[in-house]
């Protein structure tokens, strides 16, 4: 059940877009700052298969320019 | 409230995150976040420094049972204000990695062997007395590290100096902060920075010198950052040899030829002469001048020796020196414009901006070392920027305790806890200390690392006991000196946490207690003193390395010197450690008051912290209230005559690449620890080469292309990187030297600074083919 935080830097104007984008996809939580284009995403899934899923998935979004793993824990 | 553990662990994972975010953003807001409260009746949380970078922030460890379980931030710690880095917030997974050393090996037919730890003390006691008895003292050996705890190194000091005679005592500090020792000896005539963090939150400038704190010092740069946002005018300047995540963040970044520091510092110095930005009243009331040696060699053959000499000269002959360093002429040497040269000197130079420098491995791993250091000091003394808040020349460290293990206890070959052994008055004070006869400790220095190893491949020295590094990757020229450590008749004792290359080659392994599993002190860069208490049991047999070493001096005849009960040694070992410092120029705080701070500052003079030293505003040791450096006879700070000398090797024809080494922010070191972190390590999984865009293209390359680096001493096959976090210039290639897979370092080139005795990991001759 591993669980991962993430600094997600949208691509230039597409802040929206990727807010809505993650918002929409199971075992995301987000936060997003009011003044900076930096998301926090928060991945909560129920096995590493998944978790490895989540994530390309996520690497494929058009409105993500970059992605920073900064927490994760897996021996839950 | 209650709350379940998979509540807390979100709640740590989404706090790290936001804590990142204000490291890269001071200021940031996020309306759905408010730091969680995460106390739970099942976690304790205790103080500790952090076990990785030199830094020394303040962490609090939170602990379920016997069990690590999480990390956050110390806010009572000035060093970070609740602030961690990546590796930070997932340091406590290093101590449960599953291949974790619980028993003693020992090598039996050429297999390690699971042994019980007091068998395999007593085999390491009487392989010492063996070597002793047939080949002398000086045949045996101990090699530790900047990550040794404090109690740890001074009792292999005392055991080795003192009881046992040898000076072969030596440390990885040797590999990255030597330069900086002997560049504050020979300037100011006592070692360690003068300033400390608050020179941060002071200053308007900040210059840093071949260090990418970014990554190196993520937590320092975040408060240079933090510095810039609150007040429009800080101006951040990198000089760097290849572009970085600290280039990127910077105002403005120079790339110079690799080397030519040199040729730049002393220009800046001209035009600051040049243009009468010269402190006048600093330098004829604080300030002497020096010229050395020159033409001083690069060590790379055995038993090379150096001794430099200081001739007092004027300030004229330092004017006439410096007339070869022209803008014009440290453009052509450096590759850095003339007009880039004069912004850097108008900066220093203005009366009106408070200017701190930093520097790490760029200076301080260099055939000149010494003398870039202390060109950069010029440069401050010159303008009188120095020991003020916000006017600093800051040597930055790369370990936790290189300053509180290594310079201050003084596990070098030519030191003691107080002075060097070449000075009677030193060996007294030591042998009235640590009870032993005056005449035990030898006078004359022996080996410095480099000549340490050379020494084992040779056969001088036919035991060597290693604690807490990893030589057998990190040693420069690294397959003569792991080729040496297998010859026969070698006995090599490895007290480690995991198996490394180093633990591969031990004919004993020692498993120790790591960090918060046992107690002790470290000792960060800006002379912080920090605590930590043991918080988890030790895993198995796993001993203390102190006490490791207490166990191996009681077996050979030392009991009266080693007469500490196991509850409590390191409060023993404290108070007998600081009799060594009890003047005011390096007085430390008493062990209670450790136990009760998140760490304190020495000189810790009538219960205050000393801040800036050498400035009797700040410093009680001064003998008035104006600037004093007390450590040169004549009360003055020295600024030395130091040319532009070549490196030991630049590339030719043959090997046509510059090859630069070092580190990434998610690995520590040679990776043993950080690797085994789950996190760390699918960040970063391997090691990689940088390469320049336009030398992959001649070269037919993209990422993840496998090329063979080789020069005359090795070679290494690894995936390329291109426009990666790092980009040197065309000509340059970069390696980290995390990843065991990858051994660089026997590509790299073990020439060393005369003075410091440091290896240079920055530059070496390479080729580069296609695979």
């Amino acid at each position: 059940m591993p669980i991962f935080s993430f600094l997600a830097y949208p691509k230039k104007s597409m802040k929206d877009q990727l807010i809505r984008e993650l918002s929409a996809m199971k075992y995301c939580e987000i936060k997003a700052s009011e003044n900076q284009d930096v998301l926090i995403l928060l991945t909560d899934t129920p096995d590493e298969k998944t978790n490895k899923n989540l994530i390309d998935s996520i690497k494929e979004l058009k409105s993500l320019q970059s992605l920073s793993m900064t927490f994760g824990h897996t021996d839950l | 409230m209650t709350i379940t553990r998979r509540d807390f662990i979100r709640s740590m994972a989404l706090d790290s995150a936001a804590v990142a975010a204000f490291t890269m953003f001071p200021g940031i807001s996020f309306a759905g976040w408010k730091p969680t409260d995460l106390s739970s009746d099942s976690i304790q949380w205790s103080k500790t420094p952090c076990r990785f970078c030199g830094t020394g922030c303040g962490l609090l460890v939170g602990v379920s049972g016997k069990r690590a379980v999480a990390v956050k931030g110390d806010p009572n710690c000035s060093v970070n204000k609740g602030l961690c880095c990546v590796k930070g917030y997932h340091s406590v997974q290093v101590l449960y990695g599953r291949d974790r050393f619980k028993t003693a090996y020992v090598r039996k037919n050429g297999k390690m062997v699971p042994t019980p730890i007091e068998k395999a003390l007593d085999l390491v006691a009487s392989r010492m007395k063996e070597s002793i008895e047939k080949t002398g003292k000086d045949s045996i050996a101990i090699y530790g590290s900047g990550q040794w705890s404090i109690p740890d190194g001074y009792t292999a000091s005392k055991f080795f100096k003192g009881c046992i005679g040898t000076n072969n005592v030596e440390a990885n500090a040797r590999l990255c902060m030597a330069s900086a020792v002997t560049g504050c000896l020979t300037t100011f005539g006592l070692d360690e920075p003068m300033g400390c963090y608050e020179d941060i939150d002071n200053a308007d400038v900040f210059i840093t010198w071949g260090n990418n704190m970014a990554e190196m010092h993520p937590v320092l740069f975040s408060r240079m950052l933090a510095n810039r946002k609150s007040k429009t005018h800080v101006r951040i300047i990198d000089l760097t040899t290849r572009s970085t995540r600290s280039s990127q963040a910077a105002d403005k970044s120079f790339i110079f030829n690799p080397q030519s520091d040199l040729a730049i510092a002393n220009a800046i110095c001209y035009e600051i002469i040049k243009n009468n930005w010269v402190n006048q009243d600093f330098v004829s009331k604080h300030v002497s001048f020096y010229k050395g040696k020159t033409h001083i060699g690069y060590g790379t053959e055995d038993h090379f020796k150096f001794k430099d000499k200081g001739e007092a000269v004027d300030f004229n002959a330092y004017k006439e020196f410096l007339k070869d360093y022209t803008p014009e002429i440290a453009e052509k040497i450096s590759g850095v414009s003339a007009e880039n040269i004069k912004y850097l000197a108008a900066l220093y130079g203005d009366p009106e901006k408070k200017v701190t420098s930093f520097w790490t491995m760029g200076m301080n791993q260099h055939t000149r070392g010494t003398w870039i250091n202390n060109l950069v000091y010029n440069i401050h003394l010159l303008t009188g920027k120095i020991s003020t808040p916000g006017n600093s020349p800051f040597s930055l460290t790369g370990q936790p305790s290189a300053c509180g293990t290594v310079r201050e206890v003084g596990t070098l070959t030519h030191k003691l806890p107080h002075g060097v052994v070449m000075k009677e008055k030193a060996r007294k004070l030591a042998a009235k200390i640590w009870g032993v006869p005056e005449s035990n400790i030898d006078p004359k220095p022996t080996y410095h690392t480099v000549e340490m190893f050379r020494a084992l491949d040779r056969g001088e020295i036919n035991f060597m006991w290693i604690q807490v590094t990893n030589p057998m990757v990190t040693m420069p020229n690294l397959r003569r000196y792991r080729n040496g450590a297998k010859k026969d008749g070698r006995f090599i004792v490895v007290s480690e946490i995991y198996p490394t290359p180093t633990s591969d080659v031990a004919d004993v392994i020692l498993p120790s207690a790591l960090w918060v599993e046992r107690e002790g002190f470290f000792g960060n860069s800006e002379r912080r003193t920090q605590h930590n208490e043991q918080l988890v049991p030790k895993p198995g047999e796993a001993m203390c390395n102190t006490w490791q070493l207490i166990q191996v001096a009681r077996r050979m005849g030392f009991e009266k010197q080693f007469p500490w009960k196991e509850d409590s040694y390191i409060e023993d070992i404290w108070n007998e450690y600081i009799k060594f410092h009890d003047t005011p120029k390096h007085r430390m705080a008493p062990y209670k008051l450790l136990r009760e701070r998140s760490g304190v500052q020495w000189p810790f003079v009538n219960g205050k912290e000393t801040r800036w030293r050498y400035n009797g505003k700040y410093d009680p040791a001064c003998r008035d209230d104006t600037w004093d450096f007390y450590g040169k006879p004549d009360h003055k700070a020295w600024i030395w005559l130091r040319p532009y000398e070549p490196p030991a090797e630049s590339p030719d024809r043959e090997y046509p690449f510059w090859l630069n080494t070092g580190r990434v922010l998610e690995h520590w070191h040679t990776g043993s620890m950080t690797r085994r972190i789950p996190i760390l390590h699918r960040a970063v999984p391997e090691s990689y080469v940088e390469i320049n865009q336009e030398d992959a293209k001649t070269l037919g390359v993209v990422n993840k292309s496998l090329v063979k680096i080789s020069s005359r001493r090795g070679s290494v096959v690894m995936k390329v990187s291109i426009n990666g976090r790092g980009n040197p210039p065309k000509g340059m290639v970069f390696v980290p030297f995390f990843d065991e897979s990858y051994l660089i370092n026997e590509v790299t080139l073990d020439a060393f600074c005369p003075i410091s005795k440091q290896p240079d990991y920055k530059k070496c001759a390479v080729k580069l083919e296609k695979v």
